[in-house]
């Protein structure tokens, strides 16, 4: 089997795959990216939180015009797991208006957006229909 | 504290469009010498300016006019707010004004933007041979498109779609209907990039560049720029009476970002800060939303209007939808919006914009709009937002 690594910091394969926060020690606001300190209190202290792999899409788009390389169309969404937003795409449904809607219920799944010259798999995640998938990923 | 009343004295904006043979420095040259002209006034008369160019990179385009236009000794501000740079620019002189460092102050976006592709968030490398951690989320390559998108056109579009869940009552349809008004007043307008009207059923199948957002839901890559002169109340009254006849009151100047909130990171958010300025700029000015005679607001994208009415309280909260279906914010309803045409026809070069829908309204509120004069136009309403955020909100109001 290939090796694989997480595509951001903030994806852990496991398994079960998860996405990791860094909660602010004084106020618990949530981050996915590397801090300075925190934006909304200004604490320094940091730790780390598994955040619900299940949630519901709060707002989603479908786009048709990208970056090259990217296949389109795809569904962008920002998807609220208990609070805290995610942003990803929408996998795993057609790209299309019948299929997506806001209030969604979905589920994290991970997706192998590409392969180095050394063979390792970059492992990225978005989130799936919660319904109406036969199969987990 | 009561500062001193600031007023813009002269303005120009060029056509917008395609400008093949003219460079920023022509383009922004052509802005200054108008509003200069417009207001009677010359380089020699200005004791502050600050300028904008943001796709230009660092080039000092303030002083790259000056040496076309005068280069006079002043102090000059190059300024950089993504699509508020123009309003920025405009705020910043206005703010040497009220500390009392000059006395007429000027003020110029420009930008080169046609035939510019879809505006992407960060730029974008082809992938490394190898996977490499790099960036603040230790991304092994480029994240758009791979977790959700940085699309301008994506982001605004799930701006919209979030404000259609919450409050209901939208659809891809209604959202199309504000593109299709837009166009129809930019009929009016000769300086505007596109003069075409569209029909609902053109602009709904059209190509789709983010859902809802097709191809005419979006602002217009154009090249243009804009230019205002503003003095203090005190240089004012040593002007012509003509001159002050003319001069337009700028009533309230409000920048501000957002505040955290929750997702505010993940998605932007450009309601609270919108709605924040809009505050500070009603309560500075002394105005309501029902003052107002006209609203050039940031439609970027046709998404990006209807949250908009919500966030300057044109209508109550929730109630974007219903006011548009009115006709409230057509050219001949109770509250004009994008008279000009707004971005997705006059056409947006970033940093002009935030003094070109200042212009527009000075315009109107001079009584000089020609064809597309809002009668008796006393009061308007200039907002723009520049992604990241920035969002800037000036009042305007006619001379007595």
């Amino acid at each position: 089997m290939a090796k694989q690594i997480p595509f951001v910091d903030y994806l852990r394969l496991g398994p079960p795959p998860h996405l990791v926060a860094h909660e602010c020690d004084t106020c618990s606001a949530r981050f996915f990216d590397r801090r300075n300190a925190c934006a909304a209190c200004g604490g320094v202290g940091f730790h780390d939180v598994e955040v619900d792999p299940t949630g519901e899409v709060r707002a989603f788009t479908i786009v048709s015009m990208a970056a090259p390389g990217i296949p389109v169309p795809y569904v962008a969404a920002l998807v609220d797991c208990g609070g805290t937003s995610v942003r990803a795409n929408v996998i795993n449904v057609p790209a299309d208006p019948e299929h997506v809607s806001v209030g969604m219920k979905v589920r994290l799944a991970t997706t192998v957006i590409g392969v180095d010259t050394e063979g390792t798999e970059a492992v990225g995640f978005g989130f799936e229909p919660l319904e109406g998938v036969a199969h987990g990923s | 504290m009561a500062a001193e009343d600031i007023w813009v004295l002269g303005i120009h904006m060029t056509k917008f469009g395609k400008h093949p043979d003219k460079d920023t420095v022509d383009l922004a040259s052509e802005a200054v010498l108008g509003a200069l002209a417009d207001g009677g006034v010359t380089m020699r008369d200005v004791g502050v300016m600050a300028a904008g160019n943001l796709m230009g990179g660092a080039a000092a385009i303030g002083q790259q006019i000056q040496k076309q236009v005068g280069q006079t000794g002043i102090p000059v501000y190059n300024v950089a707010n993504a699509c508020a740079t123009g309003a920025t620019a405009l705020r910043t002189v206005i703010m040497a004004l009220k500390a009392g460092e000059a006395d007429v102050g000027l003020a110029v976006g420009v930008e080169k933007l046609a035939g510019a592709g879809l505006l992407v968030g960060g730029s974008r490398a082809p992938d490394a041979e190898t996977w490499t951690r790099r960036g603040r989320y230790g991304q092994v390559a480029a994240i758009d498109g791979r977790i959700g998108t940085e699309t301008m056109p994506g982001v605004f579009a799930q701006i919209g779609m979030e404000y259609a869940h919450r409050y209901g009552g939208v659809d891809f349809e209604l959202f199309a209907r504000i593109a299709e008004k837009n166009h129809a007043h930019s009929t009016l307008n000769p300086l505007a990039s596109y003069q075409k009207r569209f029909t609902l059923e053109e602009i709904m199948n059209d190509v789709m560049i983010a859902y809802p957002n097709t191809r005419p839901m979006c602002s217009a890559n154009c090249d243009g720029a804009a230019a205002a002169v503003v003095v203090t109340d005190a240089k004012r009254k040593t002007l012509s009476l003509e001159q002050q006849r003319r001069c337009v009151k700028v009533s309230a100047s409000v920048l501000t970002t957002d505040p955290w909130e929750e997702g505010c990171q993940v998605l932007p958010n450009v309601n609270t800060l919108t709605r924040n300025a809009a505050r500070q700029a009603y309560e500075t000015a002394g105005v309501g939303p029902e003052d107002l005679d006209l609203v050039e607001l940031h439609d970027c994208f046709a998404t990006a209007e209807l949250v908009h009415y919500d966030n300057l309280m044109l209508c109550e909260e929730g109630g974007a939808a219903d006011f548009f279906r009115s006709g409230a914010t057509w050219r001949d309803g109770t509250l004009p919006v994008n008279v000009s045409g707004g971005l997705e026809s006059k056409g947006h070069p970033i940093a002009a914009t935030g003094i070109a829908n200042i212009w527009e309204i000075c315009h109107h509120l001079r009584g000089e709009a020609k064809d597309r004069q809002i009668e008796g136009a006393k009061v308007g309403l200039a907002h723009v937002i520049g992604l990241g955020s920035a969002c800037a909100v000036h009042i305007l109001e006619a001379a007595a």
